[in-house]
């Protein structure tokens, strides 16, 4: 898979409720999530994101609340991936459960400028930057994680495994 | 091993497990609230599965945005009622007889040592204190383990927290929590499970425990655990609704880090805005005025911090320029609460008591800040926006520190009362 977008830059710890406040999560409507997607870090990121955009963070984006509804906002919004030094545990789980591309690449978070042309060879786990011409390499999918979204996320490779208990063919 | 180890290879079936490698592990008990319940349950009905896995072993509790705040929170809570009810489970707890989950679960004995517990609520690794296993996940981890009892997981490295030595006086298990994270960082242990130990933890009483617990993942942890012992063993008596294993780390388990704390430098902690790990002695922050204090929350919503607060406050009026608010985390907390006559003395120094809610923690409703307003909290998190409007600040203490900031009308310490 090859994903291509413009960037948009965010700093460290970037946390859950900065992704999604709590105040919105009387719903769990992707749509509506997505209107208020990044707001206590950006108040007008939402007005402002286009889809196929890509985020670009520093270490531990994600951190804080388990709520699901931040990587759904942020793919919601019609973001295709983020890119982050490292993720907070909960959100890396969650994302690869629901199918949000997300790249853990040093080099990438910190030569990344906002705006930036990126490409990803998401199989390959290759980031380019095509405004700079830099080349630059995300750390591997476990493959577990391979396993994840090759099934489509947790639910699909869920169901699989529930038929393959029941002997049914999946 | 570690303690964490044997429990996790204890539920996959294995007779050891190593850090790093992934495991599919049988679960003892699933937990979901009113804001990921709904999207769990969504995703339970995509699965197809014929039926959840265990009736008796998925809890849901409304209590983030209850009692029921608008209507679209209603609704929200509605679904867990109705799939309760579709599914039999045996344990939903309606308002009236929950409580703030963390707080709820351990005292009706419902999470017992040795478990393995999943929870779409971050705050899932309080259980650690009981000698558990028990971690955050999110609503579709649910509700796959919803459908198969089963979650998969990456056995986390450990790392070493020793406490030695006394504490100081008024300093607690928040304290000393608010302290390594301001040590060791928000990402200090991403992905680890975070193990407590040391003179100060043997001598520290549950609540203290739970509270330390409960903000493992304020430093990025997976899990924060105590190896249990006589006080483990003293609570869960009587309450345990299930059999219970007594685990504890080998000596030549592995850690990959090894941090020793002595606690006679350890001063009563305040986390500054907008990081857990942004802390300051509270002494040297008594410039800082206030208009709220909340004293509440799975961290320190128990009774003995109530007790802590009361003790403070006796006898003394909340400064006027200060609205402050305690919610007892549990109907059992609120009631033992009233009979111990803490509900008078909040009452009588002008402070308001609420019924059991996560509420203003994470800036539902019960309290919440509007632009520019400042509230010391003996809650978790201190994020932006996190108890209001964006441009509100939380800062974050234990119990004894914000009732006396409470009467003070600024950030201050129980000696300036003379306590």
């Amino acid at each position: 898979m090859i994903i291509k977008g413009k960037s948009w830059k965010f700093g460290n710890d970037v946390d859950t409720d900065a992704i999604i406040p709590a105040r919105y999560l009387n719903t769990s409507d992707p749509k509506e999530l997505a209107r208020h997607v990044m707001e206590d870090a950006d108040k007008d990121f939402s007005s402002k994101v286009k889809s196929g955009d890509i985020i670009i963070a520093g270490k531990n984006f994600g951190c804080g609340s388990s709520r699901e509804h931040a990587p759904i906002a942020i793919k919601a919004a019609g973001i295709q991936a983020v890119i982050a030094k490292s993720f907070a545990r909960i959100f890396y789980r969650n994302s690869f459960n629901i199918g949000l591309p997300i790249f853990e690449s040093e080099e990438a978070s910190e030569k990344i400028k906002e705006g930036d042309e990126i490409e990803i060879d998401a199989d390959n786990g290759i980031i380019k930057n095509l405004s700079r011409g830099e080349t630059y390499n995300a750390n591997p999918i476990p493959p577990f994680m391979q396993e994840l979204i090759a099934a489509g996320g947790l639910v699909e490779w869920t169901k699989r495994k529930l038929s393959r208990k029941n002997g049914q063919p999946s | 091993m570690t303690i964490t180890e044997k429990i996790l290879a204890a539920h996959s079936g294995k007779k050891k497990v190593d850090a790093g490698e992934l495991i599919n592990t049988r679960v003892d008990l699933i937990l979901a609230n009113d804001i990921t319940a709904p999207i769990a349950i969504h995703e339970f009905k995509k699965i197809g599965a014929r039926d959840v896995f265990d009736k008796n072993r998925i809890v849901f509790i409304p209590d983030h945005f209850a009692p029921q705040k608008d209507i679209k929170a209603a609704e929200q809570c509605k679904l867990l009622k109705e799939f309760s009810k579709e599914y039999n489970l045996s344990l939903y707890f309606e308002v009236g007889r929950m409580g703030i989950e963390h707080a709820l679960l351990p005292e009706q004995g419902l999470v017992v040592p040795g478990d393995m517990i999943i929870g779409a609520d971050s705050h899932t690794c309080t259980y650690g204190a009981l000698g558990a296993f028990s971690t955050g996940v999110g609503s579709t981890d649910v509700a796959a383990a919803m459908a198969t009892g089963e979650c998969w997981f990456k056995v986390p490295e450990s790392m070493k927290c020793i406490y030695y030595g006394k504490l100081n006086k008024w300093v607690g298990g928040k304290d000393l929590i608010l302290h390594t994270i301001g040590d060791i960082g928000v990402d200090g242990a991403l992905y680890m499970a975070m193990e407590f130990e040391g003179e100060a933890i043997k001598n520290l009483p549950m609540y203290g425990r739970l509270t330390m617990c409960n903000m493992a993942i304020e430093a990025g942890g997976k899990s924060g655990i105590i190896v249990p012992d006589g006080i483990t063993r003293k609570y869960v008596k009587g309450r345990a609704k299930r059999e219970y294993t007594f685990y504890k780390s080998d000596k030549r388990s592995r850690y990959v880090e090894v941090r020793e704390y002595d606690c006679s430098k350890i001063p009563l902690t305040v986390s500054c805005p907008h990081l857990p790990s942004n802390t300051k002695p509270a002494a040297e922050l008594n410039k800082v005025a206030i208009d709220q204090v909340v004293i509440g929350s799975c961290t320190n919503g128990r009774l003995e911090d109530l007790r802590e607060a009361a003790q403070i406050i006796k006898g003394k009026k909340v400064n006027p320029n200060v609205r402050m608010i305690v919610i007892p985390a549990t109907q059992q907390i609120y009631k033992q609460a009233i009979k111990e006559k803490l509900v008078d003395i909040f009452i009588d120094a002008e402070a308001v008591v609420s019924t059991p809610t996560c509420g203003p923690c994470l800036g539902g409703h019960m309290g919440i800040l509007a632009k520019g307003e400042r509230a010391l909290a003996t809650t978790n998190r201190n994020f932006v926006g996190r108890m209001g409007h964006p441009e509100s600040e939380v800062y974050l203490s234990n119990p004894a520190v914000a009732a006396a900031s409470a009467v003070l009308g600024r950030i201050g310490t129980p000696e300036e009362l003379g306590l």
